[in-house]
């Protein structure tokens, strides 16, 4: 399903991801873990497309399309999902008209009929239960004056609205407590993990994995991907830390 | 009235016009004159939008009597050149409110220029101005304020903030304040920026085009402009155009 072949890039110039290659199939929870500076963000903003992250070399596809050949919203709706690690706050811009805009933006460049305002609502109010999000929150200004939890919230809130085939989770855990941690673990299960859809989560910690079991755990340090395995993998990461696992 | 002299760019007020633009319709005719009796409260509004390659010059004076009350909303978008002045006289106890906002593209020369006199105590004055520009428009924002001797307790703000859609777009805002009275509160601010980039990556993210993510960024950016216009259709009219405006610049 999503396909990264020997993928480089650099940033101001500078190397980051060096050769990274990784294949995720349909019906797939893949889990990416590395130190700090391991180049796990920029995997994905580089897939996401944003601007400065320069793509020297390699391939990225998603359901046999070239993501590197698309603009960003392109790849939106081709089906790919950016979970930000920070998500952004936009004053004035209320989360609802921020959806129904991203929804139809998407709709209208795959072909299909925009969904009308009563359609969109109803929409959002089930996603936002899922997630256990007041509706009263998605009218206010994109995760303007959002603690770190309900922004996690909102990003699984979008998630869930816009449907997508593949999401790139990258570090949705953090700035969650245990009760958050359940709730969004439960969201990206009830969301994503269906026969013709593929997650990538990336994460520091094992504790997000005890909720969304991935199917493999990939190890990312120096910008490629130096160690794969099952579920136990995290486990031993946790354990024994990424120090030895870099070293040899 | 007597014609004057054609304006030079040694005149603060005008140094940031199109003077061939103004050349071509000097003289301009009188001012439109608005008087409010003490006690009263009015509003006003002006959508400038004259065509393509027009020049439209509006001036206003304004005479705001005690305890007194006028409210001026203005969306100035139109024409080569639109420029749209105020001189305003504020009475004891008295309140101007400006809330203006500037959305221009191509080679547009679009102003705001304002002298609010405060004569008397007790006044306030409060104005709002936030301005568009692309491609290689500018716009501009010359607000005076006089606090004369005896305007104690004064209280008077100008808010100017400008967004530039393009390298090649000029603001100018230049709140300037002459203070004659020791108990006044004159708060100024101005700020110019460019469209968030880390919004717009977020956007896009989510599947929106750029075209749509500027204009739903920008009319953030203007929304609350025209928020307190009392006129309800007017306010539809005002906020219609300005989005109309803005889609024709991303």
């Amino acid at each position: 399903m999503l396909t990264i072949d020997n993928l480089a890039n650099a940033i101001d110039g500078k190397a980051i991801l060096k050769g990274l290659s990784l294949s995720i199939g349909a019906g797939e929870i893949h889990a990416i873990m590395g130190p700090n500076g391991a180049g796990k963000s920029t995997l994905a903003y580089t897939l996401g497309g944003r601007p400065g992250y320069e793509v020297t070399g390699g391939s990225a596809t998603l359901a046999g399309e070239d993501l590197l050949a698309m603009e960003p919203h392109e790849r939106a709706a081709a089906g790919l999902f950016l979970g930000f690690q920070y998500p952004v706050e936009i004053p004035g811009v209320s989360n609802l008209q921020f959806l129904r805009e991203s929804l139809n933006s998407q709709r209208k460049a795959r072909g299909e009929a925009a969904l009308s305002g009563g359609e969109f609502i109803k929409l959002a109010k089930e996603k936002a239960a899922l997630l256990g999000l007041d509706m009263e929150m998605l009218k206010r200004p994109v995760n303007v004056g959002f603690s770190g939890g309900e922004k996690k919230r909102a990003e699984m809130v979008q998630m869930g609205i816009l449907d997508p085939k593949f999401a790139i989770l990258d570090e949705t855990d953090s700035g969650l407590d245990i009760d958050a941690l359940k709730v969004v673990g439960a969201g990206i299960n009830a969301i994503m993990r269906k026969p013709d859809k593929g997650v990538l989560l990336i994460t520091h910690y094992q504790r997000l994995l005890d909720y969304v079991r991935p199917d493999f755990v990939h190890v990312l340090a120096g910008g490629r991907i130096i160690k794969s395995g099952g579920p136990e993998l995290a486990l031993q990461l946790e354990r024994e830390g990424y120090a030895e696992l870099v070293a040899a | 009235m007597t014609a004057l002299a054609l304006p030079t760019r040694r005149d603060e007020a005008w140094r940031y016009s199109d003077l061939d633009a103004v050349a071509s319709v000097w003289p301009v005719p009188a001012p439109v004159r608005i008087d409010v009796a003490a006690g009263e409260s009015a509003q006003h509004h002006l959508l400038q939008d004259a065509s393509d390659g027009g020049v439209a010059i509006h001036d206003y004076v304004i005479h705001v009597a005690d305890g007194a009350r006028c409210d001026f909303h203005l969306l100035n978008v139109g024409g080569k050149l639109g420029r749209v002045t105020f001189d305003v006289t504020l009475g004891r106890g008295s309140h101007f409110g400006l809330n203006g906002a500037i959305i221009g593209g191509d080679a547009q020369v679009l102003e705001i220029v304002s002298r609010v006199n405060h004569l008397q105590p007790d006044a306030t004055s409060g104005q709002t101005i936030r301005s568009i520009l692309g491609a290689r428009a500018t716009g501009s924002y010359l607000g005076a304020i006089n606090v004369a001797r005896d305007a104690q307790r004064t209280d008077a703000f100008q808010s100017v903030k400008a967004m530039l859609l393009d390298r090649t777009a000029t603001v100018n805002a230049k709140p300037e304040l002459e203070i004659y009275a020791d108990d006044v509160k004159c708060a100024h601010g101005a700020t110019v920026g460019e469209l968030d980039k880390a919004a717009l990556f977020y956007m896009a993210s989510r599947g929106m085009d750029p075209a749509t993510a500027k204009t739903l960024l920008l009319k953030a950016f203007v929304a609350g402009v025209f928020d307190d216009m009392g006129d309800e259709d007017e306010r539809t009219r005002f906020e219609a155009a300005a989005i109309a405006r803005l889609e024709a610049l991303v």
